[in-house]
């Protein structure tokens, strides 16, 4: 009879079905055409024709063809046998679903290694973008490698210095534009924030000065209307209008296409709107965007009575230029050098003694990189910055040695299943491959985890960065290459040492590792101390993090609880304007005092004095004294202050007397120092003394009387030893400002205490600006590098012990495991529960002794390099160590005593029994 | 090859054909080749599959969901594979039946073919 199976199985032989679906189909149908055969015997057919009338119906049709449409076609399932039919890829969506199974019964394992993997990932993406913001992006504009900053290169300002990083006066600007021949167009910007509503609470706008030239020299075309152009930059030129920019646009004018000729005011003075910039265009300094540009040649209608724009000592500007083609920074500053002298002659500030004079006249102009624009924010975070990239780095090496840990125990818990696995003629490829794509689908998942924390980290950042609403400070974009590098990393990591052991379980014979299982071939000296290498290495860098985030937390701690020599808390400061109100210089003190008698007067306030200077805003007035005839070469800090200063501050007055009205513009000048300055100029003993401050060439010097001294403050920044301060009456001023700052102390809520001195001032004249700051927020705000390496560093410091915590613990109870046998036949000879606790621990403690005491060392060589970011300790801090080492050790030891205790509770019997 | 078969092929195709097994495993059920020599019997061999086109409408139907095959081992027999008729199998047995009857009711009335039937 002939095979009808084989008849069948040929027909279907190029469909590509499954295996076991081929199998059944060749069963069911080859069955019915013995029964079909067997009914034409029985009709007496011969055999030979019933043979030819089935293979005749069989092959009448294309059976393949009739079940291609309906049966799915399979890719081959490969058994974990040697397939030669199977191609590489063959089987591989059967390993992805077998290894997704795994995965998930490990839930724990898993997790760990997820988290691990994705917390590295995108710790180090986020922090790089940081980086990236601040440091390296280039200004959105045609060609920025082009442009250059041109600057002096020493900094000899002094006089008034306004605004944003400004490094030159307008004149200076001047003749740069004139003299220099290296750039094919110079333009100057500055910084200025305009209150855009009038009288009342300020709405503050980001407004820039540019010179004629800043947009066509940067390449920027406008959206809508004009921008401007060299012509509407000129002495004189008055109100010729602003350009907006584009978020600006939108939320002020709703996006209104016909705003061109619409007014926009700035502090109340009414701009006609010229243009709108493209949004693209976020200004050129970073962490610095802008609203609103003016020309450079409107300052004067903001400062009538002493423009920057004529004020020869008037720094507010920075200059930045396009370099000629073929032109180098270098071939520019040589040029700008060769000019420099003259430039300098001719705009030497008359005002300026002779020691600044010369200062002055020896400056040289420079042309710097410009084209990653200008930033502060650069000087002040780049090393922090740094430095919390190199701690995110050492919690993806942690994780990565996690990672290897748990691969490996992994692996070599399951030689027994790979074992078996070859026994039965798995082919040792196949075997990798299945590990291998275990491994891949872990990093995957990893990775994945880790681009979604990458964007939350970063957006938290950027939102804890940023103090004022409503302001840009950053635009962060997800860096591709960064997270392919740390995701890349990661995924090497996870192959490699899920792998290596495969290859290596894989290299031994079968039934030796099947035998050996209970206790198991990788139970040897050799890869067990890879591991213990592993955890070693994840202690000492753990540690070294635990270090780094206790100091900056100590710093910060000790920087916010800080002896600042007055009190932060319950404090608001009240930035007032009045320049609107168009008063006379001798009408505007009394008009201050009144308003302070106002806001004194509200219930609910304490205290409340005016201040020309907030101590830590960052803002100050400083010049040189001269004492007994003779000028000290040690700057003093200044501030003209009203009465009730000190009172409302809670700084005591140590000796002598507050300033009061007896102190007006007839009386004698009178000043008080503070306890630094008594020190320093009269060995300590200061009231009654005189003493000038050093005034501008032809200028009169007069004589000030100490009548108080007062205890030392800190005034520029809370990090700042004490300096000698001078403060003096506000009364005797003989050129008092039209705006000032109102320190009010209160014990009510916030709220009401700004709603209550809004209405007290708008009571005195609507046409007053106010605006309001919390004091102890700004003071936090001024601490926001302290506070974001503290917080970061103390994130990654307890990830990084909570890592190596997990490491231990693994290694701890996969040698328990392990030992199980042994530990029954100790326990057999008579060794109590407690001694195998003792052993156990002891295991663990080794281990954390050698990687404390390794990380130690690491701690102090790292701690100074990050020297000059602590504050009040040093960086070989003994208790900080001490703490670290106490923390990790507990936390680590604590976890190692489970496995312990599970050790030490075994049965003698079962554990002996253990296989 | 005769032409009954060939036509009738070409129905099984359009679907007629489904009503016929369908129909034969209403009462109980059936593995394929006893499907297929009951199909002939009772229409006296006017009726007739192809083995290679046969088995493929099966496994469309199983598919499906109208039937579901299971193999069944007999004492002293080979494994075979029984169909039964599913739940929405009998629904769709329910509506072919009555577009069946609906659509020979159509012919009778055009052809006047079967109607002393």
């Amino acid at each position: 009879m002939v095979d009808f199976q084989q008849m069948v199985r040929e027909r279907l032989k190029d469909i590509g079905l499954s295996p076991v679906r081929e199998a059944e189909i060749v069963d069911e149908v080859a069955q019915h055409l013995r029964d079909r055969y067997e009914s034409h015997l029985s009709n007496g057919v011969s055999a030979q024709e019933a043979e030819r009338q089935i293979a005749a119906e069989l092959y009448e049709r294309d059976l393949a063809r009739e079940l291609r449409d309906i049966e799915k076609r399979w890719s081959e399932p490969v058994t974990l046998g040697a397939d030669e039919r199977g191609s590489f890829w063959s089987g591989l969506w059967q390993d992805v679903r077998y290894g997704s199974r795994v995965l998930r019964l490990n839930k724990a394992f898993t997790a760990v290694c997820v988290l691990s993997l994705a917390l590295g990932v995108g710790a180090n993406t986020a922090i790089f973008q940081l980086i990236d913001a601040v440091r390296m992006r280039t200004l959105p504009v045609k060609n920025p490698q082009e442009l250059a900053v041109i600057r002096p290169n020493v900094d000899a300002r002094a006089g008034r210095i306004h605004g944003y990083m400004p490094s030159v006066t307008n004149r200076m600007w001047e003749q740069i534009r004139k003299r220099q021949q290296g750039f094919t167009g110079v333009f100057a910007f500055g910084y200025e924030d305009f209150n855009l509503a009038t009288g009342g609470q300020v709405r503050s706008a980001q407004g820039m000065w540019v010179s004629g030239e800043f947009f066509d020299v940067l390449g920027i075309q406008p959206i809508l209307g004009r921008l401007f152009h060299r012509e509407d930059d000129h002495a004189g030129c008055g109100m010729p209008g602003a350009v907006l920019n584009y978020r600006f646009w939108q939320r002020e004018f709703g996006s209104d296409t016909n705003v061109v000729g619409k007014t926009v005011r700035l502090e109340g003075h009414a701009f006609p709107v010229l243009g709108v910039t493209p949004a693209s265009f976020k200004g050129i300094t970073v962490g610095h965007g802008f609203d609103v540009a003016v020309p450079v040649c409107s300052e004067p209608v903001f400062n009538p009575e002493q423009p920057l724009y004529t004020l020869p000592q008037g720094w507010w500007l920075v200059a930045m230029g396009r370099l000629k083609p073929g032109w180098t920074l270098e071939k520019a500053s040589a040029q700008l050098g060769s000019v420099s002298a003259g430039i300098m002659e001719d705009t030497l500030p008359p005002a300026y003694q002779e020691d600044l004079r010369k200062k002055y006249l020896s400056q040289k102009l420079y042309a710097y990189p410009g084209a990653t624009g200008l930033s502060q924010l650069r000087g002040q975070y780049e090393s922090p910055l740094w430095l919390l990239l190199v701690i995110a780095g050492l919690v993806l090496v942690i994780a990565c040695a996690n990672l290897a840990n748990l691969m490996l125990a992994r692996a070599s818990a399951r030689e027994k299943e790979i074992a078996v696995r070859m026994a039965l003629g798995a082919a040792r490829g196949r075997v990798v491959r299945q590990l291998l794509t275990e491994s891949l689908l872990l990093a995957l998942a990893g990775a994945l985890l880790g681009v979604a924390l990458a964007f939350a980290l970063s957006a938290a950042l950027v939102r804890y960065l940023t103090t004022k609403p409503g302001t840009v400070f950053l635009e962060l974009a997800m860096d591709w290459r960064v997270l392919g590098f740390t995701a890349g990393l990661a995924v090497l990591t996870c192959v490699l040492f899920g792998l290596a052991p495969a290859l290596k379980a894989t290299h031994a014979a079968p039934a030796r590792i099947i035998r050996l299982a209970g206790r198991g071939l990788t139970a040897t000296r050799e890869r067990f101390s890879l591991r213990r290498g592993l955890v070693v290495t994840q202690v000492s860098l753990s540690l070294v993090l635990v270090v780094g985030a206790l100091l900056f937390a100590r710093s910060l701690r000790n920087i916010l609880t800080l002896d600042a020599g007055f009190q932060r808390d319950g404090m608001v400061e009240v930035d007032i304007e009045f320049e609107r109100l168009n008063l006379p210089p001798a009408r505007r003190v009394p008009f201050r005092e009144s308003l302070l008698e106002r806001v004194r007067a509200l219930p609910g306030v304490i205290a409340a004095a005016d201040t020309s200077v907030v101590p830590i805003s960052g803002y100050g007035w400083s010049s040189n004294v001269v004492v007994g005839g003779q000028q000290v070469d040690i700057v003093v800090q200044m501030s003209n202050i009203s009465p009730g200063y000190f009172r409302t501050m809670g700084t005591p007055l140590v000796i002598g007397r507050d300033f009061d009205e007896r102190d007006n513009q007839q009386s004698p000048k009178v000043a008080i120092v503070n306890q630094q300055f008594a020190k320093k100029f009269f060995g300590g003993d200061a009231l009654g003394k005189t003493f000038q401050i050093a005034a501008d060439r032809g200028e009169k010097r007069y004589d000030f009387q100490v009548v108080g001294v007062v205890r030392n403050t800190k005034y520029y920044d809370l990090r700042e030893n004490f300096e000698p301060l001078a403060f003096y009456p506000e009364a005797q001023d003989d050129k008092p400002d039209t705006w000032t700052q109102m320190m009010v102390r209160s014990d009510l809520e916030l709220a009401s205490v700004i709603n209550g001195v809004k209405a007290a001032i708008a009571q005195v004249d609507s046409g007053v600006s106010v605006d309001f700051h919390p004091y102890d927020r700004q003071i936090k705000d001024g601490l926001l590098r302290e506070r974001l390496l503290a917080m970061l560093s103390s994130f990654f410091g307890i990830l990084a012990a909570v890592l190596a915590t997990i490491g231990l613990y693994g290694v701890i109870a996969y040698m328990v495991a392990r030992r199980t046998n042994e530990i029954g036949i100790r326990m057999a000879l008579g060794a109590s529960p407690r001694q195998i606790l003792a052993m156990v621990v002891g295991e663990a403690g080794s281990l954390l002794v050698v990687g404390v005491m390794i990380g130690a060392v690491l701690a102090v060589a790292a701690g100074k390099s990050a020297s000059t970011l602590l504050y009040g300790l040093k960086p070989y801090d003994p208790l900080t160590l001490v703490l670290a080492a106490a923390g990790l050790g507990a936390v680590a030891i604590a976890a190692s005593l489970l496995p312990a205790r599970r050790a030490a509770k075994l049965e003698p019997m079962v554990a002996l029994r253990d296989e | 090859m005769d032409v009954t078969s060939s036509v009738f092929d070409r129905e099984l195709k359009k679907g007629s054909a489904e009503l016929l097994i369908l129909s034969l495993l209403e009462v109980r059920a059936r593995h394929g080749y006893e499907i297929s020599q009951l199909i002939e019997q009772r229409s006296e061999g006017t009726l007739k599959f192809n083995v290679a086109s046969f088995y493929p409408l099966l496994y469309r139907l199983e598919k499906r969901g109208w039937i579901e095959g299971r193999w069944v081992e007999k004492a002293g027999q080979r494994r075979r594979r029984y169909y039964r008729l599913t739940a929405s199998g009998k629904k769709m047995l329910k509506e072919q039946r009555r577009t069946w009857a609906e659509f020979v009711e159509a012919m009778r009335r055009i052809t006047g073919v079967g109607q002393s039937v």
